[in-house]
């Protein structure tokens, strides 16, 4: 076990920003961390990066203590801040040997130093500013601090916030290269991401789990409600379309156009065509619902009301 | 400590802050020493550094407050504070590379001093004929006073994440606790503890040191001073885990 969250709750003033968590993440997984904004994902990895202490509970990465362990923590850990903070005023060359002297990397920290760079692809600018960096760039240079002495546990707040698609994908590459020995926590509310990239996730609401379980099983809980859009050349009745087997509601947007919840997608597709045939009219266009995390986040996130929450404050 | 120590170092020399601090406080003094009437050692017709030495500590609360206020300010609303305190190094580490980072900028502002005093040396008549015992004292005495500065502004920096608020609340700490008690003492209020008000202040063993009498109880104030600040700073800095 990697890391172990145990019961753990955050309270700020009055409001429970994380409220009486608990997971297990194995050596080598690539879990994401779901939620909407101030469900508690940034207060709870700051609690396994010995930032903030917790209010109450328990947590240890790497079999020690983030409270009375620190030390051996923050060896372990490797942390993205969600803001990626960095000293605007220094080299990029500079401000990673920094890091890498203040990991005490010793003679080894050049090295390190040089094949991060490489790595993250910032030799043409590892001679720059870190100010004067774009956003992508910047955000490397973060990846390439948290990653500097190879630490076995890697915490990543928002990743890939603010970049530009190219940038997306090499960086999703880059976690995806680096998760293959090492165990990744992710956080993010871009679910395609968490898809590209987990193989967990675990999604997160007012600061309570509401779901925990691998990619698959997650997109297994979505395709049994799956949502078919069709809009067909004529208009069409609607009930023709409820007394479909395995269709649970239909949403009409129009006369021509309904949103249809079934079962299944495959079967429902077939009877929808078989309708359209027997009432003489044309499907002009059909849609599927293809994020399916996306859905499950939703479902799962939206049952209560979403009251605007700080958590990342303080 | 010493990487914490170094980065800081860096940052007053590529932030420019360094030349700015070392070539105003230059000016200064040396406005004061040798063109300001009233002030100057050659209207005085005295050997000594006098001027330098009345009018430095003044100058270190404005330039030193000015070097603190970013210490801990910055960090804060950068939130670079965030990666520093999750390497592994401790609160104490980091406070005292920043506070030795300081103290050398201080000793650095002092350094070229040194051509005064060797120009006073050089004009006294006759040539050489000056107090270098006192002198010496003088020059600890101010080091020490700067490096208490150092850490009354990190103190004052480590309470406010805006680097204004750092420099007000340092220049008014240093001012209070430079000459509060010293006046306070004058006041003649409470009677014998008027002395022991008086001997609160920095001023007091300023002026002890300044003697060229190095009595280990003034060493020892100024010790304690700058550790009970660099406690202070410790606990607020420590104060986001409560």
């Amino acid at each position: 076990m990697s890391v172990i969250v145990d019961h753990i709750s955050k309270i700020y003033g009055e409001q429970k920003a994380v409220d009486a968590i608990s997971f297990q993440v194995n050596k080598g997984e690539i879990v994401g961390f779901l939620g909407p904004n101030g469900a508690g994902k940034s207060t709870t990895m700051k609690i396994l990066t010995c930032f903030l202490p917790q209010t109450s509970g328990q947590a240890s990465v790497c079999g020690f203590d983030v409270v009375n362990e620190s030390m051996e923590v923050r060896r372990r850990v490797g942390y993205l801040p969600e803001q990626n903070p960095l000293y605007l005023d220094m080299y990029v060359k500079e401000y990673l040997q920094f890091m890498a002297s203040l990991r005490k990397l010793g003679p080894n920290g050049k090295r390190q130093v040089d094949s991060m760079i490489e790595r993250t692809g910032l030799t043409q600018e590892s001679k720059k500013k870190i100010g004067q960096l774009s956003k992508g760039y910047r955000q490397r240079v973060g990846l390439a601090q948290a990653m500097l002495h190879e630490p076995e546990v890697l915490i990543l707040d928002e990743p890939t916030s603010g970049l530009d698609p190219n940038q997306l994908v090499e960086i999703r590459s880059l976690i995806r290269q680096i998760g293959k020995d090492k165990t990744v926590i992710l956080s993010s509310h871009i679910m395609q991401e968490v898809e590209a990239l987990c193989s967990r996730a675990i999604i997160i609401n007012q600061g309570k789990i509401v779901a925990d379980d691998s990619m698959s099983n997650l997109q297994g809980k979505v395709s049994k409600s799956a949502k078919l859009t069709v809009e067909f050349r004529d208009p069409i009745h609607s009930d023709i379309l409820k007394k479909m087997e395995g269709v649970t509601s239909v949403e009409s947007m129009g006369e021509k156009k309904f949103a249809i919840h079934a079962a299944s997608v495959d079967r429902t597709k077939e009877q929808v065509f078989a309708a359209a045939v027997e009432a003489k009219t044309i499907i002009i266009s059909m849609q599927e619902e293809e994020q399916k995390l996306e859905s499950v986040f939703r479902e799962l996130t939206q049952t209560a009301p979403a009251k605007p929450k700080k958590a990342n404050s303080k | 400590m010493f990487v914490i120590y170094i980065k800081e170092i860096r940052s007053f020399l590529s932030s420019l802050i360094a030349y700015i601090v070392i070539i105003t406080f230059l000016l200064a003094i040396g406005l004061f020493m040798w063109i300001f009437p009233d002030t100057n050692v050659l209207d005085l017709g005295y050997s000594n550094l006098d001027p330098l030495f009345f009018i430095a500590p003044w100058v270190f609360i404005f330039l030193v407050s000015a070097i603190t206020m970013r210490s801990f300010a910055d960090e804060k609303r950068a939130g670079t504070i965030e990666t520093l305190t999750t390497s592994p190094v401790s609160d104490l580490n980091i406070i005292l590379g920043k506070f030795f980072a300081g103290v050398t900028l201080v000793l650095f502002s002092l350094i070229p001093t040194i051509v005064y005093y060797l120009s006073v040396r050089y004009l006294a008549y006759p040539v050489g004929n000056i107090d270098s015992g006192a002198i010496l004292g003088s020059y600890i005495g101010l080091l020490m006073v700067g490096a208490t500065f150092v850490s009354i502004g990190m103190f004052a920096s480590s309470l406010t994440d805006n680097q204004i608020s750092a420099f007000i609340i340092s220049t008014f700490l240093c001012f209070f606790f430079f000459t509060a008690f010293h006046y306070m003492g004058q006041m003649k209020m409470l009677g014998d503890l008027d002395y022991v008000i008086g001997w609160l202040g920095m001023f007091a063993h300023y002026e002890s040191i300044s003697r060229g009498v190095l009595d280990t109880r003034d060493a020892f104030y100024f010790l304690s001073v700058i550790v009970f600040f660099i406690l202070l700073t410790k606990t607020v800095f420590g104060s986001r885990k409560w």
